[in-house]
């Protein structure tokens, strides 16, 4: 069986790493992957999405709604905009971090409020953390991404061995630290 | 095994068939293969001032006897396919392969065209991938299917065969032996003399491609129940197979031009039903139809925009996935222009002064989004120089001074510097922005010839874009920076102003290269803030007014000082910083 993680933010977060990273750790446990970025304009701080799909033998590299056993967003309004992609007892990770869009920015839209509660009432397991904090506890903001795959290491049942690999594979070893102290952060995060 | 990009594996691909010169244009989303490439060190990789030039030198190479290849996107096609044609009659000497990468769906891209069309229309063969493993084998195999039919050979992507990850596995490298030159104008020289008899071994070679074809190791048949059978390619097989599974046969076509005859009617006899399942236009359809096979195609799937499992799967047996939606409405989030951004000056003043303004295709098109609402055209790659010449002539000298073309560096030296000689030579009063951010942006940084960098950073010979422009014609040439908001409006006035044609070079590296040093963030005095939103004018991203005044996210802003200088109260500065401020 075919299963389906989404990754979704805002471009400039770091989600293609994230993906990336995701992707290595599914590959060294044996499992067939594909994993599917959009680059270009999208990535002009648009709303990006990621793609990482795993299992015997994998067909499509897209996902589309009703479809993700998992949404991890980076962005509060991203985990609204992205909710119909998850499937029916699918979960959600999301920050908790707001960052305004451009029609918010300009005062032709409003930021939702109370979101998680929102995504909570249709019934969705919602793991809400402040990924920002914890970036900035290890040493940078950068690292919200690691922060999460933190978080999702507890979730998809692969050893931490296999993730600390990919972390180093996946990021340059002149911030390997700071990174390691924000997965280590993420990982601790109650789920 | 590896996971690796579509275009990472196409390089692979490269790397192991012993190509030797690599020469592209960069173009999401096909970009990635020659950054890739130019990692081979066994490799020589270029970037070359646009397709058209790519594509010459890749056949350059061959005719020199080097495997050769040069890559670009759907709309690069266009610039290179002059040469291409020519070369379909020419054929090889080292096997020449030219990647293509289509964009259905435009994730980034001002049209959605169909390259297959390119393979008919020039009479070379094409071959398409699936996914990673593919794109990496498929390359090999279309380096022997060039030498062996002496026939350039295309290599279509999409953007999710191209951007997407799975699983290569390597090989070692072979090197491709280049043999002695000898001079053979026959098959060379394409004047008419010697094209006559090259147009019949086009067609010969077609009839040939055609037999090859019908028993190839591009195409191959999966089996499944026979009440359905798909014909399919590239990623719309993937589509298919996950929307389908067992419940259908499937005749994949590696090779999608020339198409086989004799395997698609035998596929189609085994089955009840046909479907062509193919994103963009009805190329394989048109096919089985002159074949006089009954298919259901284009009359089902649409021509517009790109496929998916679900799409499939909905058509053909009205099958849907349940899902929750958010209960309210959730704000769109368009890209934007990056925080210190050096465009975003320059569309502030122009959006201030009202004039028309010829766009281009760039980061900076993104000029054309509110707030800044800036641009008025945007068709292809140094339309914005040739086009305001046009506007100005039928405007009549009315728009002369009130409007502009915009154009980035890269864009300039890819197609702008012809348009500019036109403007100069047949003489309108027209005005220029190049705005030479030192980079090409849009795809991702990748270094250009008016920069100084080569494609594997080191340092290289530096078009001086002032030289050029005096030296077709224009007198009139001046440098401003684009962050000094007063000196850029005073000098777009003058120059509108002036009776002769010019170019303002708006000059300042994107604020993304890391080579830029950025200032501290600037902060809001929130005391002398009175909420009057000049600062929201610029549509910085760093910028809101959530809390009733401005507020600058600290970890977007680089302190390019824009929304400084359109402060009338002093409300925004460095030095408020750890005051009684935001």
């Amino acid at each position: 069986m075919t299963r389906s993680i989404m990754i979704v933010g805002v471009g400039g977060q770091g989600t293609l790493l994230a993906s990336r990273m995701i992707g290595s750790v599914l590959l060294s446990q044996g499992f067939d992957v594909k994993v599917s970025e959009v680059h270009g304009m999208s990535q002009r701080g648009g709303s990006v999405v990621t793609y990482v799909k795993y299992g015997e033998d994998v067909a499509s590299p897209v996902i589309e709604k009703g479809q993700a056993d998992m949404i991890i967003s980076f962005e509060a309004l991203e985990a609204a905009r992205w909710v119909s992609f998850l499937k029916k007892g699918g979960r959600i990770v999301t920050n908790t971090q707001q960052i305004e869009p451009m029609p918010v920015i300009t005062g032709a839209a409003e930021y939702p409020a109370d979101i998680v509660e929102n995504i909570r009432a249709l019934g969705i397991d919602v793991t809400a953390l402040d990924a920002l904090s914890l970036a900035e506890e290890a040493g940078t903001s950068r690292a919200v991404n690691v922060v999460l795959m933190g978080v999702v290491s507890n979730m998809l049942g692969i050893d931490e061995a296999a993730w600390t690999k990919a972390l180093e594979e996946c990021v340059p070893k002149k911030v390997i630290e700071v990174n390691r102290k924000a997965f280590a952060l993420g990982r601790a995060v109650r789920i | 095994m590896k996971l690796m990009l579509g275009n990472q594996a196409v390089a692979r691909g490269l790397y192991e068939a012993g190509v030797d010169v690599v020469s592209s244009y960069p173009g999401t989303p096909s970009t990635e293969i020659t950054e890739f490439a130019a990692k081979y060190d066994e490799m020589h990789s270029e970037w070359a001032p646009n397709e058209k030039v790519a594509a010459e030198v890749a056949i350059g190479a061959s005719i020199g006897g080097a495997r050769s290849f040069c890559g670009m996107k759907h709309v690069g096609l266009n610039v290179a396919a002059d040469p291409l044609f020519t070369a379909a009659y020419t054929g090889v000497n080292g096997g020449f392969v030219l990647a293509v990468a289509d964009d259905p769906g435009m994730h980034s891209s001002q049209n959605e065209q169909d390259s297959r069309h390119y393979a008919i229309a020039s009479k070379v063969a094409m071959v398409e991938p699936s996914d990673s493993g593919e794109c990496k084998e498929f390359t090999k195999m279309a380096y022997d299917l060039s030498e062996k039919f002496d026939t350039p050979v295309i290599l279509r992507l999409s953007t999710r065969v191209a951007h997407s990850q799975s699983i290569v596995e390597e090989c070692d490298r072979v090197q491709h032996d280049t043999g002695a030159y000898e001079k053979h104008p026959e098959k060379y020289v394409m004047m008419p003399a010697y094209a006559r008899p090259k147009h019949i071994f086009v067609e010969e070679r077609t009839a040939k491609l055609r037999e090859y074809a019908e028993n190839c190791p591009f195409n191959r048949i999966e089996w499944g129940s026979d009440e359905i059978g798909v014909i399919t390619s590239g990623i719309s097989y993937q589509y298919a197979k996950e929307a389908l599974g067992d419940r259908a046969s499937y005749l994949k076509l590696g090779l999608v031009n020339p198409l086989p005859e004799k395997m698609i009617k035998d596929f189609a006899a085994k089955v009840k039903k046909v479907y062509v399942i193919e994103e963009l236009d009805d190329v394989i359809e048109t096919h089985c139809r002159k074949l006089g096979i009954d298919v259901v195609g284009k009359e089902l799937f649409t021509f517009i925009g790109e496929y998916s499992q679900s799409y499939i799967k909905g058509k053909i047996f009205g099958e849907k996935d349940e899902f929750d939606t958010y209960p309210a409405e959730v704000p769109v989030r368009p890209p934007v222009m990056c925080a210190g951004c050096p465009h975003r000056g320059l569309f502030f003043i122009l959006k201030k002064l009202g004039v028309m303004v010829s766009g281009d295709i760039g980061c900076y098109t993104l000029g054309a989004a509110a707030p800044l609402s800036a641009i008025d055209t945007t068709v292809c790659m140094g339309a914005s120089v040739s086009g305001l010449h046009g506007f100005n002539l039928a405007r009549k000298g009315e728009y002369e001074g009130k409007a502009v073309a915009v154009i980035g560096d890269s864009t300039f030296i890819h197609s702008g510097i012809t348009g500019l000689i036109n403007i100069a030579y047949n003489a309108t009063n027209s005005t220029v922005i190049v705005l030479d951010n030192s980079i090409t942006g849009m795809t991702g940084h990748q270094n250009n010839p008016a920069n100084g960098f080569n494609i594997k950073g080191e340092p290289a010979s530096a078009v001086s874009i002032e030289a050029v422009c005096r030296a077709v014609g224009i007198d009139r040439v001046r440098v401003v920076d684009p962050n000094n908001l007063a000196e850029t409006e005073a000098v777009i006035k003058e120059e509108l102003a002036a009776a002769a044609p010019s170019v303002i070079i708006t000059r300042r590296p994107c604020a993304l290269l890391k080579s830029v040093k950025h200032n501290p963030p600037v902060h809001v005095d929130t005391e002398k803030c009175r909420s009057c939103k000049a600062c929201m004018k610029i549509g910085c991203p760093a910028i809101s007014m959530s809390t009733g005044k401005a507020r600058i996210d600290t970890t977007l802003c680089v302190g390019c000082g824009l929304c400084e200088q359109l402060c009338r109260f002093d409300a925004i500065g460095y030095q408020f910083c750890g005051t009684a401020t935001d």
